[in-house]
């Protein structure tokens, strides 16, 4: 008996099937407790809620629906605002944070001390004064759309948001879209061609030329063809407001702006941090390997800071993504708004509306660390 | 004094001027400090209005910090009640004297009083704070400010210390069942936004308990933090862990030390002294997160602040109301990380020698 209680393989399954028994009892409880609650209030459960006609209208849409679509729609609206709201302030983002972190290592005393100001300042912030201090305080002391700020005369902005002009017909853009995929697909396939060519015989290829013209030329010409070729539907002001084109809501400028101005100081200081952690010695390798300056940079310095930065750099993407959902505090319609907020109002169903929203952001955050983490498989150091 | 202004000479040179593009950007900063900085400047401290007692005193173009004076006690207290901010002040007293006691105290009592502190102290601050035995209540909706934003974020921290301590040895673990539990609870809390698990605790926590048991608003908005911030926590504990020599595990065992004893006596003294920096880190995130609460309608510093712009005798001072509570939010978490970076050096150094 002794010995039994002493096995160590023994005490290994009881522990194991003691702490999940309790996890699973814990839950247990509470779910049975949930239902007797629940029952008492009178509150429904199930999904069936998802049918039925909101009634609610949004204020920002980029998809078809209406105050007489169903929940499920008003829930793919708020979705699709969240993820809209998140990769546009990401791309905001990592190009301000690039340039932060970039000139934070400049020689230039004065421009790298300017820059860690901001990087200081901002992370020291919470991010939801970033959202109301860019909604309450910066873009609603903006002037009112007569006095509208004009860029480059066809998008304005002002206190009742950003007008852009719209394209009347988008297939011009569906014939640039389709030369562009065409045209980095090309490069692709130059690039397997060209490792292996270097593989067998050693020989280099001008892939960052061929780049240049494939993935950046092409695109950008395909794309300037097709603003010129289409004709747009720009806005102009009558009377109070401006008519035509689409207007991007305060709420939608505020909360992109606040997003990319804060995580630009994050991001920054993981750019510094991966420049920082390429050795020395490999920077003078490189240079009495006799490559030049620009070649030290491309070839020696970006792929092994790339490898240090890609996985702090996932978790803050993930960061804003799930600040997005702050959003909520100055009511722009993203997920958490439309769901917790007003669908949660006319249902009353808490737990299943609380489950569906931290499912969908779990799946989406899933789905960018399944992403990052191949890109970042593919920028790892391979070892023998 | 010579060579001092050779030196800076060579500085300006090096620094600044070392190529054409270097002057060029040079020159761009001081345009965009000179457009942007000096107007700041002004607004901040030159043309502001610092006297009187109303909002027609505001008769600057600069801020009106008047505003500021007169609801220095709702962004200190939030709605405490007027006669009862004494025992606010006490307890700020109190915590600064423990501070100072440990600060003077010999380096090896330190962390037994610290031990010692962190059991006597949050039940009496929390007894001074809502009251009872003899003290007036004061209903947690009460409460606000600064003083809320402190509260929220020590004791959701001191939740989720220990729970982060635990979650990481269990993701640590042998076994791989209580592994997979462990990184199961961590990953999801870490995957969805604070928030949603604002809104979840303020929801859900009411209904799964007993019916007949009323948990408080507060109390919900802390333990939802403290599940997040636990979990962070404890990936930071992980960092300690795993930095751990193996040997240190093979010379507890050697010495005959069941799991209990070498977890508390060798591995988590360690570790903890290893992850401090980071966990300083997660909790300088934490004071920053309970800002979140207002999601909830419970009025922390930022609450107040937003609160107070609703104000019809102060129309129009939202950049005030955000400015100072922006800069009170700053100077916590910038002291806080400066510490951070301390604990990060001397730790560094103490391993180097």
């Amino acid at each position: 008996m002794r010995a039994f209680v002493n096995n160590r393989r023994v005490r290994d399954v009881f522990w194991q099937v003691a702490v999940w028994a309790a996890v699973v009892g814990l839950i247990a409880y509470f779910v049975r407790n949930a239902s007797d609650n629940m029952a008492k209030a009178g509150i429904a459960s199930g999904f069936d809620f998802l049918e039925r006609t909101s009634g609610i209208e949004l204020p920002f849409l980029l998809t078809r629906y209406t105050a007489q679509s169903s929940i499920l729609e008003l829930l793919w609206a708020g979705v699709v605002n969240t993820i809209t709201v998140a990769l546009i302030a990401i791309v905001a983002a990592t190009f301000l944070g690039f340039a932060l972190g970039i000139a934070r290592l400049s020689r230039n005393w004065l421009l790298s001390s300017l820059a860690g100001a901001y990087v200081e300042v901002v992370r020291n912030i919470p991010v939801l004064f970033f959202v109301l201090f860019w909604y309450f305080a910066v873009i609603a002391a903006l002037p009112g759309p007569r006095e509208a700020i004009g860029i480059f005369a066809v998008a304005f902005l002002s206190n009742r948001g950003l007008t852009v002009p719209t394209p009347l017909a988008a297939d011009a853009f569906s014939i640039a879209a389709l030369a562009s995929v065409i045209s980095v697909g090309a490069q692709i396939a130059i690039a397997a061609w060209a490792r292996r060519r270097r593989d067998r015989t050693g020989r280099g290829f001008p892939l960052w030329s061929t780049g240049a013209v494939l993935v950046a030329g092409v695109p950008l010409m395909a794309f300037a063809a097709a603003v010129a070729a289409t004709a747009w539907d720009i806005p102009v002001l009558r009377g109070f407001n401006y008519r035509g084109g689409f207007v991007l809501i305060p709420e939608f400028v505020a909360l992109v702006a606040a997003l990319a101005t804060y995580a630009a100081a994050f991001i920054a200081e993981i750019v510094r941090g991966g420049i920082l952690a390429v050795p020395k010695g490999q920077l003078e390798a490189a240079r009495a390997l006799g490559l030049r300056s620009g070649q030290v940079l491309r070839l020696v310095v970006i792929p092994q800071a790339l490898r240090v930065m890609v996985p702090p750099l996932t978790s803050q993407y993930l960061n804003v993504l799930k600040n997005s959902s702050l959003g909520a505090a100055i009511g722009f319609p993203e997920l958490m708004n439309v769901f917790v907020g007003s669908a949660l109002n006319i249902t009353g169903q808490a737990v299943e509306i609380i489950a569906i929203t931290l499912a969908i952001y779990l799946v989406i955050g899933l789905a960018v660390s399944v992403l990052m983490n191949w890109y970042n498989a593919k920028v790892a150091l391979v070892t023998q | 004094m010579t060579t001092r202004l050779a030196l800076s000479l060579r500085f300006v040179r090096a620094r600044l001027f070392a190529t054409p593009l270097d002057a060029i950007i040079t020159f761009a900063c001081c345009w965009a400090l000179a457009h942007f900085l000096a107007p700041l400047a002004r607004w901040l401290v030159i043309d502001a209005t610092f006297r009187g007692a109303t909002r027609a005193d505001c008769t600057g173009t600069g801020a009106c910090w008047v505003f500021i004076r007169a609801r220095w006690g709702q962004f200190m207290y939030g709605f405490y009640p007027l006669d009862q901010r004494w025992r606010v002040d006490l307890v700020a007293v109190v915590l600064l004297l423990c501070a100072a006691l440990i600060a003077i105290a010999r380096p090896r009592h330190r962390a037994v009083m610290a031990a010692g502190m962190a059991v006597a102290l949050p039940p009496l601050v929390l007894f001074l704070f809502y009251g009872g035995i003899g003290l007036p209540t004061v209903e947690t909706r009460e409460w606000g400010g600064l003083m809320l934003t402190l509260f929220i974020a020590v004791y959701a921290g001191l939740l989720a210390v220990p729970l982060g301590i635990v979650l990481a040895l269990g993701r640590q673990s042998r076994l791989p069942a209580i592994r997979t539990l462990a990184v199961i609870f961590i990953e999801f809390w870490r995957g969805v936004p604070i928030i949603a698990v604002i809104f979840l605790a303020s929801l859900i926590l009411p209904l799964i308990v007993p019916s007949g048991i009323g948990v408080d608003r507060l109390a919900r908005a802390v333990i939802g933090l403290a599940l997040v911030i636990a979990a962070y926590m404890a990936e930071a504990v992980r960092g300690g862990l795993q930095a751990i020599p193996k040997g240190q595990y093979e010379a507890a065992t050697a010495l005959g030390l069941r799991y209990p004893a070498m977890t508390m006596l060798i591995v988590l003294p360690q570790a903890l002294r290893i992850a401090l920096p980071a966990m300083t880190n997660e909790f300088i995130a934490l004071l920053k997160n309970t800002s979140l609460v207002l999601i909830v309608s419970i009025l922390d510093l930022l609450g107040v602040a937003q609160a107070a712009l609703a104000d019809p005798a102060w129309v129009g001072m939202t950049m005030e109301a955000y400015v100072f509570a922006g800069a009170i939010y700053w100077l916590l978490c910038f002291a806080l990380s400066r510490a951070s970076l301390r604990l990060e050096r001397r730790a560094a150094q103490s391993h180097g020698g």
